[in-house]
């Protein structure tokens, strides 16, 4: 009789309330595998992992870690707070204002891709495993037993759909696996972060300062990476650690924190951006920091016209050209054809006032345009600029600007006496010229932020937000559609035009090839529209992060080469599958992309 | 005393398909004016073409005696035209006080757009109560609510609504009509697109039928609504 009481169970779908963990192995066991697993992820990094200093970041010292062990050293350590936070250790709640279990979960996986890919890094490049040191090996195996035990935490399944007995094998094979993605996808999600407690406002103001410093931290660190390898494990650690600390709630509560002091955060982000030089023992890295200001600049313009105003621009790096060309001519440089040296803000001016010129003259014919045809036609004089540029040259046209070898030996910019091409030494430290520069491109960042907050939060600004969102509405509103997307498009430009200026000075020599729709450097028009959409359309810090981050890897990783283009557009297609809104996200993007998640939670009782 | 409202003679085409062929009515000040019709008819048509949107071909609009032939859809809505455009037309993105807000965009009198806000909201209880809300998650009675709402707040001296009954459940479609009666009560100046025939010619002072792009008839709200053809082409009755 009991056989037959049994029997259905085996068929049945799993019961409703099932929170068994991904693998079989008891909860409470894989918690304090994943816990020890994490702790002796730590100390595994304090092991030689390999025999020879011939790879880089010399990780055969007992003792201390070097190199990738510093990162496989911070994941473990996050994977084993978040385990003991897990077993509600008093003191540690705080980490998981969301539940612990998700966030265990991904910064065991962070710890494990950091750790396989330096061993499997280690073993590929010296030629086998058997250059591997046992630190090596427990490193691996902990990681491995602290991500397997991480699996093993209970997980609230979601409820199976009924099976329809009529399917064909493939129907439920399908069926089967986009259930199991679910539960995966269960597995990985956190609940809501528990409400802030109310901090006294100096405990605030001391949590974002904290938070800037780490920023800086791992800013300062992923630029100075000396190799590869070290990059791409910043990478995987930065990324999936950043998505851990999401998953417990920490950077809810920290958004919350700093969305209280905006002018703070602010403020002091510019700070932390401004030690970034004190940091550095050379101008090498300096030289990075400014290229990616002005990257970051000029895409934070952008974003005024794309993600404000919702008018894609093609072409929009024709305005950071027409700065730099208009500040060189006026620079003293020999070959411009004005024999004219303006101060700096002279230069200044004259490059903002071309791109705005230029802006208007462009935009008023096109914007009566809608959609499409605004990104071909502004697609096209972007080329238009490029050729213009090649052909002014003596030859082909009048000689305006030098034609293909550009107007070169640009002379230091020398503001009140401070001369910005010789070192200068301030309180101890020695800043370079891209130092310098750094902290003048660092103004103008500065400028282009205060542009974007105040306009966005104006009645111009609310004016091209309905321009985007609607434009029929907006005209019946009195808005002038015409004349508000004019304004987004010189404001953008002339922004562009600025951080053109200090680009002539900082690159010695502006060329027309240096303008490009798409290459493999930035800046240019397509990856500046992708540090927008990768960021986040329509905030500050989207654009700025994207930036940096499209700046960074294919400055870092030099072997892709070739492929560089290829894995940009992979990824891009990941994300925008995967993160339509971009990495930073903007309430009301939020909206537009996850309207499932938004759901109107009430209805009207009348309503039709 | 002119009117407040005159259209002589209006055409509109869409390339070489004109769909007003020559119609002309006026709007007295207070009055509650109504266009029916069934689809195609060039009801909506004739409003965009009032509020700017669209550029006649010919014939004469005049707003206080104003020619609004050349004048840009902005600067007609501060002269005091206010159009609530069919499909309503919110910005579903924005909260609801922001889509007031918006209305009220070519006002810079703070306390007075305050106040209207305020008067908004008592006019429809819903939309104080999700002030804060997206107004793309009102139903669409409220969305409807809302683009009244919306176009009440630039003050206009005459308020076009496109259709607003378009998709409404009846109870919903008796609210939005009771609303119209108030602010006709109110002394509000509407010029009112429906094909609910019934409903706008019980409210509507004066009524004009549209046909393929011509008034084929016109009279006072009840004359229409008592009147045979009009019964039988569009109050469904044999």
């Amino acid at each position: 009789m009991t056989t037959q009481t049994t029997a259905p169970d085996n068929t049945g779908a799993p019961a409703a309330d099932d929170t068994s963990g991904l693998i079989g192995i008891p909860p409470r066991v894989g918690r304090a595998l994943a816990t020890g697993g994490g702790v002796l992820t730590v100390v595994s990094t304090f092991l030689a992992w390999t025999w020879t200093a011939e790879f880089p970041g010399d990780l055969t010292v007992y003792g201390y870690p070097g190199g990738l062990q510093v990162l496989v050293l911070v994941a473990g350590a996050l994977t084993a707070l978040f385990g003991l936070a897990s077993y509600d250790v008093k003191g540690l709640r705080w980490l998981v204002p969301a539940g612990a279990d998700a966030a265990l979960r991904v910064a065991a996986l962070a710890a494990f891709a950091t750790a396989w890919y330096t061993v499997v890094a280690i073993s590929a490049q010296l030629g086998g495993v058997v250059n591997l040191e046992p630190g090596g090996y427990v490193a691996a195996a902990a990681t491995l037993i602290a991500l397997l035990g991480s699996l093993a935490l209970p997980v609230q399944r979601p409820e199976p759909d009924p099976f329809d007995p009529d399917d064909t094998g493939w129907e439920q094979f399908k069926h089967t696996s986009s259930h199991n993605w679910q539960v995966v996808k269960a597995a990985f999600a956190s609940g809501t972060p528990r409400p802030l407690r109310a901090l006294p406002s100096y405990a605030e103001i001391l949590v974002i300062v904290a938070v800037l410093a780490v920023g800086l931290f791992v800013f300062t660190y992923g630029i100075g990476t000396e190799y590869d390898e070290l990059f791409v494990g910043f990478l995987i650690t930065a990324g999936l650690g950043f998505a851990a600390l999401n998953k417990s709630g920490l950077i809810a509560q920290v958004s919350e924190i700093t969305a209280r002091h905006q002018n703070i955060t602010v403020c002091g982000a510019f700070v932390a951006a401004a030690c970034f030089p004190f940091t550095q023992s050379d101008d090498q890295y300096a030289t990075i920091g400014v290229y990616i200001l002005i990257f970051a600049t000029v895409a934070l313009g952008l974003n005024i016209v794309v993600g404000l105003a919702g008018l894609l621009d093609l072409g929009y790096v024709a305005f950071l050209g027409v700065g730099a060309y208009a500040a060189s001519m006026v620079s003293g440089s020999p070959s411009s054809p004005f024999d004219l040296h303006l101060p700096f803000w002279g230069a200044v001016l004259v490059g903002a006032a071309a791109s705005l010129i230029f802006g208007v003259l462009i935009g008023a014919p096109t914007l009566r345009l809608r959609g499409d045809y605004l990104a071909i036609v502004t697609l096209g004089f972007g080329e238009i600029f490029r050729i213009t540029a090649n052909n002014l040259d003596g030859t082909s046209g009048p000689d305006v600007t030098n034609g293909s070898n550009g107007i070169s030996s640009i002379p230091d910019l020398s503001i009140l006496g401070f001369d910005m091409g010789l070192p200068h030494d301030i309180g101890g430290f020695t800043i370079g010229r891209f130092a310098n520069y750094f902290f003048l491109m660092l103004v103008i960042t500065a400028v282009v932020v205060l542009v974007f907050r105040r306009s966005g939060d104006s009645r111009i600004g609310r004016a091209w937000v309905a321009i985007r969102e609607d434009e029929t509405a907006a005209l019946a509103m009195g808005i002038n559609g015409f004349r508000v997307k004019l304004i987004a498009f010189a404001v953008g430009a002339s922004l562009a035009g600025l951080a053109g200026t200090v680009q002539a000075h900082v690159t010695y020599t502006v060329t027309p090839e240096q303008y490009l729709f798409a290459g493999t450097t930035p800046p240019n028009s397509a990856f500046l529209l992708a540090a927008v959409v990768l960021g986040g359309m329509g905030t500050i810090a989207g654009p700025l992060i994207g930036a940096s981050l499209l700046f960074l890897i294919p400055n870092k990783l030099q072997f892709l080469d070739d492929y560089q283009l290829f894995a940009f557009g992979l990824a891009l297609v990941l994300l925008m599958r995967f993160r339509p809104e971009g990495l930073i996200a903007n309430r009301r993007r939020k909206l537009e992309f996850h309207e499932e998640a938004e759901a109107p939670t009430t209805l009207s009782k009348t309503g039709a | 005393m002119t009117a407040l409202l005159e259209v002589e003679d209006l055409r509109v085409a869409y390339g070489k398909i004109e769909a007003v062929k020559g119609i002309s009515f006026t709007v007295d000040a207070g009055e509650v004016v109504t266009l029916i019709g069934t689809n195609g008819a060039g009801k909506t048509t004739t409003l965009r073409t009032l509020s700017g949107l669209l550029k006649p071909v010919g014939g004469q609009i005049r707003f206080r005696g104003k020619s609004l032939k050349k004048t840009p859809a902005h600067q007609i809505v501060s002269l005091g035209l206010a159009h609530s455009p069919e499909g309503r037309h919110i910005f579903p993105r924005m909260t609801i006080e922001d889509n007031l807000r918006l209305g009220a965009f070519l006002r810079s009198d703070r306390p007075g757009i305050e106040k209207d806000i305020q008067r908004a909201y008592d006019l429809f209880p819903i939309l104080g109560e999700r002030r804060k809300q997206a107004a793309g998650t009102l139903s669409g009675g409220e969305q409807q609510m809302l683009a009244m709402g919306r176009a009440l707040m630039s003050q206009p001296k005459l308020l076009m609504l496109d259709e607003p009954s378009m998709g409404l459940s009846p109870i919903m479609m008796q609210k939005i009509m009771a609303t119209i009666a108030e602010l006709k009560s109110q002394g509000t100046t509407i010029l009112l697109v429906e094909q609910n025939a019934q409903a706008a010619l019980s409210l509507a002072d004066q009524g004009h039928v549209m046909e393929t792009g011509n008034i084929v008839l016109s009279g006072s709200g009840q004359t229409l609504l008592h009147d045979e053809s009009v019964r039988k082409a569009y109050l469904g009755e044999d």
